[in-house]
């Protein structure tokens, strides 16, 4: 397959496919998470690059026999070692003995929240949602650093001509859009806080606030969007969910317990988690929502600044000839 | 009465179902055998959305709760927003690039011709 | 018997050998970030089937159901899943930059052009 654009619309129905698996695994959270982050966002940024780098792939010279021969024999090894695992499904694999009966028996009792993969995530775990939060937060910066250009503030007769020339041809678009995106928004924060009573909680709302920013941004132009949200007070968020996360813990040390342990935060044990796991997945959310924001926003900043530079060399070129074209028939008059 | 409305309720769920499912396969089959894009994308379009507002009514017919037929309304209502919206946006996406819509335009020369000819004949 | 204990472990064996040639046998590197994609997804196939329990439901507590699923493994491909795509972003955007760096996405020709790059580099250290 030469195409690359075939290819990324192929891994977006891939993730979603495997969300519906997931669906039928019992896996909500996971699903949820899975079609929101892989069938959108990942197919979205996918797009992008493909649009920046060339759509077709060269054909390669060499067979790769090598390659084929190596995941055989790795394959076979694999399937060799999957021989004595459990069988599928049954209730009495190991996995299924240790810590897991702990958790679904006691999450009501000490946790009080009845969806158990947040108090899972949110509270007996919440240590390692810590280093997840972290690596999202660093993999912005990784971006910006990559792909971030100083821009020249844009004037706002500029922005207002861009605005009413892509008006009248995007009239449909732009207005259903309109429609939609309060909508959008307001799902994501329904997601956000009945993350406790159903799958939900706050990576799938950062996901699905960032994917209304970004279709705002598709729609109505990357200068209009970043007029609508300002570029340092979107880092400025990304840096306080996460700051957020690391205060709640501090929070709790200063009250006698471990770091991140939300029993001490207030009088009655059980309001003390519900205010940490509170606490905790509103910052995970705003800084999930604003590192995917800022990834869109650098790729299409840069792709808009390659577009400019090029368009730019082009007048140049043109100027460069005439300049030349005018010389010459100065020195023909002369 | 109130002994088969629940098995009327039921059937009719049930039938929703199956209609929306043979509306999907038909819009899938019309992706498969139709000979251009944008006839294809107008295939798809149109029998998506009715095949998505089938099931989604058959299972608000099926379900036992009020919240879970509220939800599924709101549902219905995006995608009979967002489904022809993104046709429109494919469609024009394309034209945009420059895809023509395939014309058989032997077929219709010739008909014109022979109207020409006809109105000839009868003028004459 | 095994065959029907054990498919999805070998549908999973399967998926990510797929996508581990796919990495190591194209040359254009979106393809490889796709590859890593199928790879990535094969060993959340592999952690969610474990979890399964027949007959039990989803992980969120209501009264009348005894068995529930493993939630454990859950929580675990929640977290990869997002890391997931924020290393994949950080990829795509290294590979635009190497894309207007050396003017080219295939494996050869950027490793043809580095070694002009140090070869030149080298004769310029020895004319020094």
């Amino acid at each position: 397959m030469k195409d690359l654009l075939t290819v990324v619309m192929l891994t977006g129905i891939y993730g979603l496919l495997s969300a519906s698996f997931f669906v039928a695994m019992d896996a909500v959270d996971v699903a949820f998470t899975e079609a929101s982050v892989g069938a959108g966002i990942s197919t979205l940024l996918m797009l992008v690059a493909v649009s920046m780098t060339g759509r077709s792939e060269h054909s390669t010279r060499h067979k790769p026999l090598l390659a084929f021969v190596v995941v055989i024999i790795t394959g076979g090894l694999l399937i060799y070692g999957t021989l004595d695992m459990p069988y599928f499904g049954t209730a009495d694999a190991p996995i299924h003995e240790n810590v897991a009966p702990r958790y679904i028996n006691a999450s009501l009792q000490e946790v009080g929240v009845i969806n158990i993969v947040t108090s899972v995530l949110a509270s007996y775990r919440a240590f390692d949602t810590f280093g997840e939060v972290v690596v999202i937060f660093t993999a912005g910066i990784g971006v910006l650093a990559l792909l971030s250009v100083v821009r020249r503030p844009e004037n706002d007769v500029e922005i207002e001509s861009l605005n009413e020339s892509m008006h009248e041809q995007h009239l449909i678009l732009r207005i259903v859009t309109k429609m939609l995106i309060p909508f959008i928004l307001l799902f994501a924060l329904y997601v956000q806080f009945h993350g406790d009573y159903g799958p939900g909680g706050g990576f799938q709302a950062g996901v699905i606030f960032a994917a209304a920013i970004i279709l705002y941004a598709m729609l109505f132009g990357l200068s209009t969007a970043r007029r609508v949200i300002n570029h340092t007070f979107i880092r400025l968020i990304a840096a306080l969910g996460v700051l957020l996360y690391g205060c709640v813990g501090v929070a709790s040390l200063l009250n006698g317990g471990n770091f991140l342990e939300y029993n001490v935060l207030l009088d009655e044990p059980i309001a003390g988690q519900h205010l940490g796991i509170l606490l905790i997945e509103l910052g995970v959310g705003c800084t999930v929502a604003s590192v995917m924001v800022i990834i869109f926003f650098n790729f299409a900043g840069r792709k808009d600044y390659k577009h400019n530079q090029q368009n730019k060399k082009e007048v140049k070129d043109k100027t460069i000839l005439n300049d030349e074209e005018d010389h010459d028939d100065h020195h023909g008059a002369l | 009465m109130p002994l088969y409305i629940n098995a009327v309720i039921e059937i009719s769920g049930v039938l929703c179902l199956l209609t929306g499912s043979f509306f999907c396969i038909s819009g899938g089959v019309g992706i498969v055998r139709f000979p251009d894009f944008y006839t294809r994308m107008h295939a798809v379009g149109v029998t998506d959305t009715l095949a998505a507002g089938m099931v989604l009514t058959g299972l608000m017919l099926q379900s036992q709760e009020s919240l879970v037929v509220v939800k599924l309304l709101m549902i219905f209502l995006m995608t009979l927003f967002i489904n022809p919206s993104a046709s429109h946006a494919l469609a024009k996406a394309a034209f945009h690039s420059g895809l023509e819509p395939l014309i058989n335009n032997n077929e219709s020369n010739s008909k014109t011709i022979d109207k020409k000819e006809g109105n000839n004949r009868v003028g004459d | 018997m095994i065959i029907m204990g054990l498919y999805n472990y070998w549908i999973v064996v399967v998926l990510m050998m797929i996508g581990f040639y796919i990495v190591i046998a194209h040359g254009n590197l979106i393809k490889k970030m796709v590859g890593l994609t199928i790879f990535q997804t094969s060993v959340f196939i592999f952690y969610i089937s474990m979890a399964k329990v027949d007959g039990g439901t989803a992980p969120i507590l209501a009264d009348d159901v005894n068995l529930y699923s493993n939630p454990l493994p859950h929580v675990l491909i929640l977290t990869a899943i997002v890391v997931g795509i924020a290393t994949t972003a950080l990829g795509l955007a290294l590979v635009v930059r190497i894309k207007e760096a050396y003017g080219s996405i295939e494996e050869e020709v950027i490793q043809t052009q580095y070694n002009r790059d140090q070869n030149s580099l080298n004769k310029e250290n020895k004319t020094c």
